[in-house]
């Protein structure tokens, strides 16, 4: 068609498109698993008393489904967007890049069919088995492929930030994921983890951290670092201190993980690594943190108006909270209040609703009108209401799981005068149960918010058509 | 422990990495005049 002549003066969105908008599907659907399983944790006759929907298959097909699919799709979206627009060329090797969708999508029907039918690992966050971890690696050897080679072909000598740290996520995520998923087979969605005991623990939150590190923070970093000041107008407010934040964000990262396995059979010395790695990474963590909201100096008043970025901003000051908040529980008195509670759920959340899940809608609200061709959202209105459902909801969430996390913790540690425990286990689940209900709610609040977007997106696309952008300056009349 | 074995040696050989990455960036001029580069994503579309 048309398309093998323009190949040098266009870029590809198609790509882009088809990622944003399963993201905003699978958006829907994580959430709603969470919301769920929320319910069950409230009334456990929710469990149905079937295998298939108990919490055990459930939970991971939650968190599956908001990381790797909603999460994943956003991420494969907006570095696909953010590579070509930076670099100032098309795609990479774009039959390879349509097999990173098609791949990955194929990856996510086999999460939701295979854990509710009880196959995986049992190692969180890597439940998958390994025929599938197979397709894992690769997709994720082929998007690799797709975005080095398009920074390979850029028309532009400098590498934009963006880029770096969307490349630093592929290249660890493809690294933990291979290390992590070594195992061995014992017939058709059965295998054995290659490692053993404590052994496999670290190796576990080694990946299970660093997944945090690299995935739910190094690659939304991408994003902030392109959409923050692309919806602000406005540079990054220190395009130096974003160049320090990258480099010191991956050269401490990797060894925070042992804050997992506090008080385990890991060797105390591995725990102290990771409490103090963990702490170190709290400079990097709020340097990119003040460099992004401080993107809006002298544009304060565009929070005002402009819901998108107030989406953006909000995300921001979440990440500040949560990074935070994990260096504080890392530390080894606290984590032994914190560990096993509610507290560390709260925590993920506040990381996970509010810093992850807001930049990646903010991030789509940003893009998917330009894919279709429109000057905006079909209705900003909406994007107004979701972000104040959204916020209100990651409120109740995370303080009910504060109060409970604080309450369980104290109450498994309390001892009567002779020494015995003040209270039973099941004493500490029952106070726990109208904080269940609150941490429903919140999250019934945030999956409606993702509901208004859903139907805002089909609208934008259903009232625009999908357009061919041009590459400036490549073409005469740029 | 012998995981360690495998995992502090992966960590120092992908410090080591990093650290061509910073070597290559800085003498391949990425970081020259950067609050520039800063500002060019404003105006490429």
């Amino acid at each position: 068609m048309q398309l093998e002549n323009s190949q040098a003066t266009t870029y590809n969105d198609t790509v882009i498109r088809q990622f944003s908008i399963m993201a905003v599907i699978w958006g829907v659907v994580g959430m709603l698993m969470g919301v769920v399983i929320a319910s069950q944790l409230v009334w456990p006759e929710l469990n149905l008393g079937l295998p298939w929907t108990s919490f055990g298959r459930l939970r991971p097909l939650h968190t599956n489904a908001v990381i790797f699919a909603f999460g994943g799709c956003a991420l494969f979206a907006t570095s696909y967007y953010v590579v070509q627009r930076t670099c100032q060329t098309r795609l990479f090797c774009e039959k390879l890049a349509s097999f990173t969708f098609w791949g990955w999508q194929a990856v996510i029907v086999a999460a939701a069919v295979s854990l509710p039918l009880g196959y995986t690992q049992g190692k969180e966050y890597a439940e998958l088995e390994w025929p599938i971890d197979i397709l894992i690696a690769l997709v994720w050897v082929s998007y690799a492929i797709v975005f080095f080679g398009t920074i390979g072909k850029r028309k532009v000598k400098h590498i934009y930030v963006a880029n770096w740290f969307y490349g630093a996520f592929i290249i660890a995520v493809a690294l933990l994921h291979i290390v992590n998923s070594a195992a061995i087979p014992a017939g058709f969605m059965k295998s054995y983890s290659a490692y053993a005991g404590v052994q496999d623990a670290m190796v576990q939150w080694w990946y299970g951290h660093n997944a945090v590190g690299f995935f739910l923070t190094a690659g939304f970093l991408g994003m902030m670092y392109y959409f923050v000041p692309k919806q602000a107008e406005r540079p990054v407010y220190s395009y130096s201190l974003s160049i320090v934040h990258f480099w010191a964000l991956i050269f401490t990262y990797m060894w925070a993980g042992p804050h997992h396995l506090h008080y385990t059979a890991l060797p105390d010395w591995t725990q102290s690594l990771g409490m103090v790695f963990s702490l170190i990474l709290l400079a990097p963590s709020w340097g990119g943190m003040i460099n992004g909201i401080m993107t809006l100096s002298g544009a304060w008043h565009k929070l005002r108006t402009d819901p998108i970025l107030r989406f953006l901003i909000v995300s921001l000051s979440f990440y500040g909270m949560s990074t935070f908040e994990g260096p504080m529980m890392a530390i080894k008195t606290v984590n032994a209040l914190s560990h096993y509670t509610d507290w560390t759920v709260g925590h993920v959340h506040s990381g996970a609703l509010g810093w992850v899940g807001l930049i990646s809608m903010g991030s789509l609200y940003y893009m998917i009108p330009r894919l279709f061709g429109q000057k905006q959202m079909y209705s900003v209105k909406a994007i107004e209401l979701h972000f104040w459902l959204a916020t209100v909801g990651i409120v109740l969430y995370i303080a009910a799981l504060w109060i409970s996390g604080v309450m369980e913790g104290l109450m498994w540690r309390a001892m009567n005068a002779d020494g015995t425990l003040a209270y039973t286990f099941v004493e500490s689940v029952k106070a726990k149960h109208p904080y269940y209900i609150v941490r429903l709610l919140g999250g019934t609040l945030y999956l409606g918010g993702m509901l208004v977007m859903l139907w805002n997106t089909f609208k934008t696309a259903s009232s625009g058509k999908p357009v061919v952008v041009n590459i400036p300056n490549v073409t005469a009349h740029a | 422990m012998d995981i360690l074995f495998l995992l502090i040696p992966l960590s120092v050989i992908l410090v080591l990495v990093i650290l061509g990455g910073l070597w290559w960036a800085i003498y391949s001029g990425q970081f020259e005049d950067i609050e520039t580069e800063g500002e060019r994503i404003l105006h490429e579309d």
